[in-house]
């Protein structure tokens, strides 16, 4: 468990972190999510003890480490661009922290054999960091840092310098390795779909400010306010109203949509436009309007849907809102 | 561009013309001199009880400039990369001084410095010879050779960042065990190469050591004023090649020594 309270810091005029409090429960996978600026990094590396708050408290497993170095806060990091030692094997890299405890040699042996076979480079043993893909690289530094049992172990952007298939396949993996270890971890990033893909907690982060801490359904299906949606998963302003894309119901007959309208409470009522272009995504299609009013905005469609009403650049359609979000507006600080 | 085949080869010529007349030939007829009468009349004159002790002195200074060179040059470029002081920008200029200044002035310097009558006059007055003795040598060949390690340092320190050394905290290194651990061993090739080029420079300084050596053969002449006072004083013209073949071989040995360590970096 993680406990942070009222932490500052600013950097000259820039506050990277504006009075955040936050807990995060054991064996949790956590994610801190924001734009980049937004705190979240800063936010971690306090956490690790790798940037010192201007006030406020960090505790980790219930112990004050406020004023404790990095050494001694019983914590793993994981660095976005690896932090791998160049000039050391894999085994080598792996068995750092224990080799510094003075641990029995054949111990770390085991214990390195182990966590090799976990982060599956088992064979590398003997390889030098620059032998490795970015990937392996990656799990490479998870096993070092797993390797001294962290109470907590923490991921700062640890895919953002892979590319997308391998990031992908890296969180699935993180995904999974965290099932079976168990261990508390909090993960930065600034892509929803990775939070949303491994995080069961997700604290959204915005201009040194929590705006919102849960987890991802609800954050997804009630966001705290117009941030938090559009932060999470992509929104289309329709009639003045945040409606997600795939809420949105596209019909050639107008009075058929004004009948289905009625039972919508809230809804921005049906609105005329013009598709201008639509784009086939595999199994999705996006097709883009313009309202009579000149507002653009993007529908989101199966391809079954998109079939049946035959679209074509500038066709009339008539537009609403299967159902609109309810945005909770409530203090961040009570949403914890 | 494309240049033509003539303009190429006139070219290629005068380059090389250039290096040869620069380079080569002066090296070439010091070699030719020196064993033209044979190898044992090489050997014979640098066995000399002047060139045996001239060659220790000179290796000594070395074993004294290079070590104080690593620790010092090295926690200088620490600081110019890593600190966050006033004054860095001055410390970086002062680091360059040595390029700046002519061997001589400094040689003057450190007389006016550290003479009987200088501002640390009261050492020598004390009885503990710095000019015209072994610590005013040093001093001066430090002078002379205090950029090269930090030098070399300074941009593999740039490089390397500072995320592998947060990394070894969080793994629970010490500062001192990160330094030794971490940091040494990452900035190796840059040091290794600082060192070669500090032994080159103090086995040939001249002119700072000149001016604060007494110059006596056989007590505290250096390889470097062995050579210039057997051609000067003695006009032993011969023995002077002889000992200026032996600097050079030391330089050449310096040379190859960087060369391989220069490729094994890069195969790294």
């Amino acid at each position: 468990m993680i406990t942070v309270s009222g932490a500052r810091k600013s950097y000259g005029d820039f506050t990277a972190l504006d009075d955040v409090s936050l807990e995060i429960p054991p064996g949790s996978l956590t994610a801190l999510l924001g734009p980049s600026g937004s705190g979240k990094s800063t936010l971690l590396r306090a956490i690790a003890g790798l940037e010192t708050l201007d006030s406020g408290r960090v505790a980790i497993a219930g112990v004050d480490v406020t004023g404790l170095p990095p050494q001694k806060r019983g914590i793993g990091f994981v660095f976005q661009h690896y932090a791998a030692f160049k000039h050391m094997t894999v085994r080598d890299n792996v068995a750092f922290g224990l080799t510094i405890r003075r641990r029995p040699k054949a111990q770390v042996r085991a214990k390195v054999d182990e966590l090799l076979e976990i982060v599956g480079l088992e064979g590398f043993q003997h390889r030098y960091p620059s032998q490795l893909s970015g990937g392996q690289r990656q799990r490479m530094a998870l096993a070092r840092a797993l390797a001294v049992d962290p109470e907590v172990l923490l991921l700062d952007e640890p895919f953002g310098a892979l590319d997308a298939k391998v990031r992908a396949d890296l969180r699935r993996w993180l995904r999974r390795l965290h099932d079976e270890v168990h261990v508390t971890t909090v993960l930065v990033t600034h892509d929803q779909e990775e939070a949303l893909d491994v995080a069961d907690r997700i604290a959204v982060l915005n201009k040194g400010g929590i705006e919102q801490v849960g987890n991802p359904v609800d954050l997804y299906d009630r966001p705290a306010n117009d941030f938090v949606m559009s932060f999470l998963g992509s929104v289309a302003r329709l009639g003045g109203l945040l409606v997600r894309p795939h809420d949105i119901e596209l019909s050639r007959d107008r009075a058929a949509a004004v009948a289905a309208d009625r039972s919508v409470p809230g809804s921005p009522g049906v609105i005329d436009a013009v598709v201008e272009r639509v784009v086939r995504l595999g199994f999705e299609v996006r097709v883009e309007l313009r309202a009579h009013t000149g507002e653009r905005f993007a529908a989101q469609l199966t391809r079954a849907e998109a079939d049946a009403l035959a679209l074509r650049p500038g066709d009339e359609v008539h537009a609403r809102a299967r159902q609109t979000q309810d945005v909770l507006e409530v203090d961040p600080a009570l949403a914890i | 561009m494309k240049v033509s085949t003539p303009t190429r080869l006139t070219l290629r010529v005068v380059a090389l013309g250039y290096l040869v007349v620069l380079l080569l030939v002066p090296v070439v007829l010091i070699l030719w001199r020196t064993f033209e009468p044979g190898v044992g009349a090489f050997l014979d004159s640098v066995r000399t009880p002047a060139a045996i002790s001239a060659l220790n002195l000179s290796l000594l200074i070395v074993a004294i400039v290079v070590p104080l060179n690593v620790v010092f040059g090295v926690g200088t470029a620490l600081a110019l990369v890593r600190g966050r002081f006033r004054g860095r920008g001055v410390l970086q200029a002062v680091v360059d001084l040595p390029f700046a200044v002519s061997p001589i002035v400094v040689g003057v310097a450190l007389i006016m410095l550290w003479g009987v009558g200088g501002w640390f006059g009261f050492v020598e007055r004390s009885g503990f010879k710095v000019i015209f003795g072994l610590p005013g040598m040093v001093i001066a060949t430090l002078f002379v050779t205090l950029p090269f390690v930090v030098r070399e340092v300074e941009p593999v320190l740039h490089e390397i960042g500072t995320e592998q050394e947060q990394a070894a905290a969080t793994l629970g290194a010490s500062s001192w065990q990160t330094f030794w651990r971490i940091t040494l061993p990452a900035i190796r090739w840059g040091l290794t190469y600082g060192v070669v080029l500090t032994v080159a420079r103090a086995l040939g300084e001249f002119g700072a050591v000149i001016m604060v050596s007494s110059g006596f053969p056989g007590v505290s002449q250096t390889l470097t004023l062995l050579v210039h006072s057997r051609y000067l004083d003695d006009h032993n013209t011969y023995g002077a090649y002889a000992a200026a073949t032996l600097l050079m071989g030391l330089a050449v040995v310096t040379l190859l020594l960087m060369t391989v360590l220069d490729r094994k970096r890069s195969t790294r």
